[in-house]
């Protein structure tokens, strides 16, 4: 079954508040000139934070439901602009529930791309 | 970094103390809202991110040429505020692709009692210096 997709977005702000809320202060999701400095386009959102947004997703699609496992690789960086913001889109598609539960399988893009490798979710739903 | 960091664990962190404050905050950085409950998905990060930390300390390896990689959650039972957890660190894997150290990890969240509330694993790539 597909599930309607969500688009969400992000700004530096977003990624200041995630830093704070979330412990990991890593520069790279905050200074660009630091960012280049290992070799990436400028500054990331933090790979957590579209993970986060998946698992948002899920809780919008399964409210209530207990989640089981999620994961998923980080495959390509989600550059957030100075200004403005990134828009991050969240597609879903529901197995068959086995045993109770549910497996999600989750795309996850931006900018057209896919920024997670085989994103997933396990809901007790 | 050599072979014999695989297999090692690195000392449990701080207990740390799940409160409303502290879940609510981290639901409203990805733009979403907190009524009580069980804490999102990815809130065992905050616990398995100080692991790491710990972790870089004791390896004395800069956060900033960290990139991640991987993040899979296994949970025994959702977290909710109240709860006081522990993360502890184990290097599951080390191959170097090139130039950057690509790291296996896992941490075992467990509350006050002991019991495992959530497994994690993370892949994180450190990333050699660019020219």
């Amino acid at each position: 079954m597909s599930l309607e997709a969500k688009t969400f977005t992000i700004t530096r702000a977003d990624l200041v508040a995630y830093a704070e809320a979330s412990g990991d202060h890593n520069p790279i999701h905050q200074d660009d000139e630091v960012a280049r400095s290992v070799g990436l386009p400028g500054v990331i959102a933090h790979g957590m934070y579209p993970m986060a947004l998946a698992a948002r997703a899920v809780g919008e699609w399964f409210p209530g439901a207990e989640v089981v496992s999620l994961g998923c690789k980080f495959t390509a960086p989600v550059v957030v602009p100075a200004e403005g913001s990134v828009e991050v889109v969240i597609a879903g598609e529901a197995k068959e529930p086995e045993d109770g539960l549910t497996t999600v399988v989750l795309t996850v893009t931006s900018g057209g791309q896919k920024v997670l490798g085989m994103p997933k979710a396990v809901v007790r739903a | 970094m050599d072979q014999s960091l695989v297999g090692r664990s690195f000392p449990s962190t701080a207990p740390y103390t799940v409160t409303d404050a502290n879940v609510r905050a981290f639901a409203e950085a990805t733009g979403s809202s907190y009524d009580g409950g069980p804490a999102p998905a990815t809130f065992p990060i905050v616990m398995a991110f100080g692991a790491m930390n710990a972790f870089l300390e004791a390896e004395a390896l800069d956060l900033f040429r960290i990139v991640h990689g991987e993040q899979r959650f296994t949970y025994e039972r959702p977290i909710v505020p109240g709860d006081v957890l522990t993360a502890t660190l184990s290097v599951a894997s080390l191959r170097q692709i090139a130039g950057n150290d690509i790291i296996g990890t896992t941490s075992e969240i467990t509350d006050a009692d002991g019991t495992l509330v959530c497994s994690t694993s993370a892949t994180l790539v450190h990333r050699g210096a660019t020219e």
